[in-house]
């Protein structure tokens, strides 16, 4: 019991992580109604930058508020130089192009900054907060951090002018132009959002997993599963989604075998989509024929 | 969601003009295969393995391109069929001492179900999810290999060891070579059943049902079983290539067999050009060379050129080297 207690609470720190990339995939797929296949790659390059940053002597903090910022920029510039003249192409082309990002991305950092597996610092103390043997104090920063995020997203979504412009133009991008809205940077906003974010959880999953390039390939498809599940246009729906997929992997990983993990998150995957392709909270999209 | 693609192939033409162009096909791929038949006696045999493996590919990518090209259904995750293919020859050849002719149609078989298994869930999904799943497939399939329970058949991450087969006496071929002509062959009847598949009853279909699904199905074509049976297919061709492959390369292992190969079948379809037969060649022989050109840059430069190449073909030349080599006959007969 003890065991399955300490299995559950640390998988609700990894689902934190998967949470936070679910949640950039859903902003993108709002803004854009496109899922983003890059998406993993884009965090761990922000994350290499936030090691450079480090490397260099910049402290923690300042190092996570330089790469987040870079990050939402790089988000913007992406969206208006790449993505801008695929967006009314077929949606293979659309695939192809993040798959180029993805490899480009990957590759890049494997250029710049070597294969080597690096040690990532983690802004949390060492030892376990109030005492408890369950979880880790950098376990439990993560997930505050993400529900951090999670909240902030909400009050700019829910209560901002801008916010509301960016919903409006998602969901109508017609209508929104005529009163006046660039749809077309709200596009590239929503783009920024979603690369911060990225960048976030980028930074809370490479103390965990050691920062190499390929450290976002399981974690990328462990979000997938989790903003299916939650639904993939529902953002709170995929945060629930991220820590549900957290503690499935890893109460498998502790009684089935860790070599099962991934198969999980593509077991979830094709779960959802032919039971319930809407997720538990998405909408139900009806098309007119 | 809008759901009609760009027609990617080119209209057909009158019937006087069709004779012509065809009776210049066959004269082409007449030049073809003699080119093919020769090159194997004018270079190495580490060239000549590196060919067979263009072969490999180019199977694999026609298959490919029927789901993704023709069909519209978009497949991250080929390499997990490539892998079936590979582990079933391999194991035929390792644990039954199978001859190893014999595994090709077996692996090719194993494949078709596996394809038409994953095709049906396949059916509820559409554009980018099916992208999704595919991709998630890609990922899960390295870790599925290494599974214990499958240890004892796969050998788990040592993988097996395939001998090289002997060519027969009295041809006076190396193995490489031989090995190269026995892949030649089926290219040549894959080849010519894709061909066959294509431009008949079933390739109009698979076509209509990309481009206009609801006029397809208004026309009588059952849409669900061409798009199972064409993932089937599809994922036969790739498992038929697997199998050719790991022959060729004596040696498969879970890692060899991660999403980077289902990217790099992406990349050659792509790069080769969509919804067309001589791509899949164009396409096998970028995917095998470029890289090799690329690693004496970096170790990460293959993958950069990839995506650059990815990128700009989708800006510039959606329709691939295929569909540039169409505009440039089309220029110079002019």
């Amino acid at each position: 019991m003890d065991q399955l207690i300490h299995q559950i609470l640390s998988g609700l720190a990894t689902g934190g992580i998967y949470a936070s990339v679910a949640l950039a995939l859903v902003m993108i797929y709002q803004a854009t109604h496109l899922v983003n296949f890059a998406q993993g790659e884009l965090a761990m390059f922000a994350t290499y930058l936030a090691w450079a940053l480090i490397q260099a002597g910049v402290p923690y903090w300042g190092a996570f508020a330089i790469t987040v910022v870079s990050a939402f920029v790089g988000g913007v510039l992406i969206e208006r130089i790449i993505i801008r003249p695929v967006e009314n192409a077929p949606i293979l082309a659309v695939v192809i192009v993040f798959i180029a990002l993805l490899v480009i991305f990957n590759s890049l950092a494997g250029w710049i900054f070597s294969y080597t597996i690096k040690p990532f610092p983690s802004p949390f103390p060492a030892e376990p907060l109030f005492g408890n043997s369950y979880v880790s104090s950098h376990e439990l920063g993560s997930m505050a951090i993400t529900l951090v995020v999670l909240l902030m997203l909400f009050v700019f979504f829910r209560y901002t002018p801008l916010g509301l412009a960016m919903r409006a133009a998602a969901q109508n991008p017609e209508s929104s132009r005529l009163v006046g809205i660039r749809v077309g940077w709200m596009l590239a906003l929503g783009w920024g959002l979603a690369a911060a974010i990225g960048a976030i959880a980028g930074m809370m999953v490479a103390p965990t997993v050691f920062l190499e390039p390929n450290m976002m390939g399981g974690i990328l498809l462990y979000a997938f599963a989790g903003a299916l599940l939650g639904g993939i246009d529902s953002p709170g729906g995929a945060v629930l989604g991220g820590f549900i997929v957290g503690v499935l992997e890893n109460v498998v990983g502790a009684y089935v075998g860790t070599e099962l993990k991934l198969t999980v998150a593509l077991i979830v995957i094709v779960g959802v989509l032919v039971v319930r392709p809407s997720g538990l909270f998405g909408k139900v999209h009806v098309t007119r024929v | 969601m809008e759901t009609t693609a760009a027609p990617l192939t080119m209209p057909a033409a009158p019937a006087g003009v069709d004779a012509a162009r065809r009776r210049r096909h066959l004269i082409g791929v007449a030049i073809l295969l003699v080119a093919a038949c020769v090159l194997p006696f004018l270079v190495g045999n580490y060239r000549v393995f590196q060919l067979t493996l263009v072969l490999a590919y180019s199977i694999a990518l026609l298959g490919l391109n029927m789901l993704t090209g023709y069909n519209g259904q978009i497949s991250l995750g080929h390499g997990a069929f490539y892998a079936i293919g590979a582990y079933t020859a391999a194991i035929l050849m390792d644990k039954f001492g199978m001859p190893y002719w014999m595994t090709i149609p077996i692996a090719g078989a194993v494949c078709l179900i596996a394809g038409f298994l994953f095709g049906l869930p396949a059916l509820r999904l559409e554009g980018l999810y099916l992208a999704l799943a595919t991709f998630a497939l890609g990922v899960a399939m390295p870790q599925i290999l290494k599974h214990k329970s499958l240890e004892q058949w796969t050998g788990g991450v040592q993988g097996i060891v395939i001998v090289k087969p002997e060519a027969p006496e009295g041809l006076g071929l190396s193995q490489d070579q031989w090995l190269y002509f026995f892949t030649l062959a089926w290219v040549v009847l894959m080849f010519f059943i894709g061909w066959n598949l294509l431009r008949g009853r079933i390739g109009r279909a698979m076509v209509a049902i990309r481009d206009q699904p609801v006029a397809a199905q208004a026309m009588g074509v059952n849409t669900s079983l061409v798009k199972s049976l064409t993932f089937g297919v599809s994922a036969l061709y790739t498992g038929v290539a697997g199998a050719l492959g790991s022959i060729a390369i004596q040696f498969v292992a879970p890692d060899s067999f991660n999403i980077f190969l289902s990217i790099t079948l992406v990349v050659g379809v792509v790069i080769g050009g969509l919804a067309s037969i001589s791509g899949a060649i164009y396409g096998a022989f970028f995917i095998q060379f470029i890289p090799n050109v690329a690693d004496q840059i970096s170790k990460a430069a293959p993958w950069a050129i990839y995506g650059i190449f990815l990128l700009a073909f989708m800006y510039a030349m959606p329709t691939g080297v295929a569909g540039f080599v169409r505009i440039l006959r089309a220029r110079l007969r002019r």
